[in-house]
């Protein structure tokens, strides 16, 4: 298998520090070797100091994601080489803080999740036609989110205005509205429904396209703009008759 | 903690922001990924709007040599008429047809109407630009 030494750039910060660095490793890989990997080399080998979070290794956990080469991407999976550039530059996501190098603090991230009421399963469509066996009514399956932060990361609302709910509540939001579930889509609808919320995008869609997983967080966004046009619509022309 | 968001306040890990990032957010307006149709419509609705409202204040202190009367309004026109100055005419009009065009793109995006379309309407509103620039640019040289 061809191997080949590629430099990984990395940004360096850790608490204290006047200001970030980015420092360079050399790194052989060969085909098969992912920028999660190279980064892991780096640790045991060359500079135990890196801080970095990984989990599953396949792209269902999102806690590998981070910038690599300027497009945010989960690092399990991406091919070093497949990358063409002789150095790889790697950064944490944007737009979230930072608690030490490639390590930023989502608890934020997660608390816009949880006033959107974010489902975690959804009815799943790709068996919708099958028979279930007794004693099951449908089939679920995990949503297509998995909190990975690239879609923050890519926004560049989310880069000026911090308040922004940000592409990954509103789209649990829509799944409230499509999928309820019991809840009460007016109360997802409500929450987002004001000059933090879905009407802060400015449809730049960097976010549905750094998505791993499909969510489409802009089109579920302009769901909600047309759901609540809709209604505002329907308000409008109903003279108080309820 | 004080300077959280709102909904964040309640939230019982809710810590400080700390204010390190890699880049300027100001910056992101501007960071065009790769190919991707939505962050050049993004880029370039903010490049032209900046250029829009610089030449409305232009257009306002040339209307204002008005004031001066004939001569004064003679030699701004014969200025206008040099190539540079078309040049600029030409510029001007990408700027209102791209933001204008785009700009329809955005609302009918942003009310749900072709969503799942955008990069397509992106195109279009790139390509009908283009020719109607062409066409103005063409007017503009010969007349």
């Amino acid at each position: 298998m061809a191997q080949k030494e590629l430099q990984f750039k990395l940004f360096r910060y850790n608490e204290g520090d006047e200001a970030p660095r980015y420092e360079t490793y050399p790194v052989t890989v060969d085909e098969n070797t992912t920028v999660l990997i190279a980064l892991m080399h780096i640790r045991r080998d060359q500079d135990p100091s890196l801080m970095l979070r990984h989990s599953c290794h396949h792209a269902s956990c999102g806690t590998c994601a981070m910038v690599i080469n300027g497009q945010e991407q989960l690092a399990c999976v991406v091919r070093a080489m497949e990358l063409g550039t002789e150095t790889v530059l790697v950064e944490p996501l944007r737009n979230i803080p930072v608690v030490s190098d490639l390590v930023v603090d989502m608890v934020n991230f997660y608390g816009r999740l949880n006033p959107a009421d974010r489902p975690y399963i959804r009815q799943s469509e790709f068996l919708a036609e099958s028979a279930t066996p007794d004693g099951i009514e449908l089939y679920t399956r995990f949503e297509n989110c998995i909190e990975c932060g690239a879609c923050v990361s890519a926004c560049p609302i989310m880069g000026t205005d911090e308040n922004y709910y940000g592409p990954a509540a509103l789209a649990a939001a829509w799944r409230v509205v499509e999928e309820p579930r019991g809840r009460d889509p007016q109360d997802a609808l409500d929450w987002v429904d004001n000059e933090k919320g879905c009407w802060r995008c400015h449809v730049a869609y960097e976010c549905t396209e750094v998505c791993p997983t499909g969510v489409d967080p802009g089109g579920k966004i302009m769901s909600l703009r047309g759901e609540l046009t809709r209604q505002k619509f329907r308000n409008l022309f109903d003279f108080g008759r309820r | 903690m004080e300077d959280a968001p709102p909904e964040l306040r309640d939230f019982p890990q809710a810590r400080k922001l700390r204010r390190v990032r890699a880049k300027n957010p100001i910056r992101a307006w501007f960071d065009v990924r790769r190919d991707r149709a939505g962050s050049w419509a993004f880029a370039l609705n903010r490049l032209t709007a900046l250029g829009l409202t610089l030449y409305l204040f232009l257009h306002l202190a040339v209307l204002f040599l008005l004031t001066r009367g004939e001569e004064g309004w003679d030699s701004f026109i014969a200025l206008a008429k040099t190539p540079f100055f078309l040049i600029l005419d030409v510029i001007l009009i990408f700027g209102v047809l791209f933001h204008g065009l785009n700009g329809i793109r955005v609302t009918l995006v942003g009310l749900g109407m072709g969503a799942d379309r955008q990069r397509t309407l992106f195109w279009v509103v790139t390509a009908v630009t283009i020719v109607l620039l062409t066409i103005s640019a063409y007017i503009i040289f010969t007349l």
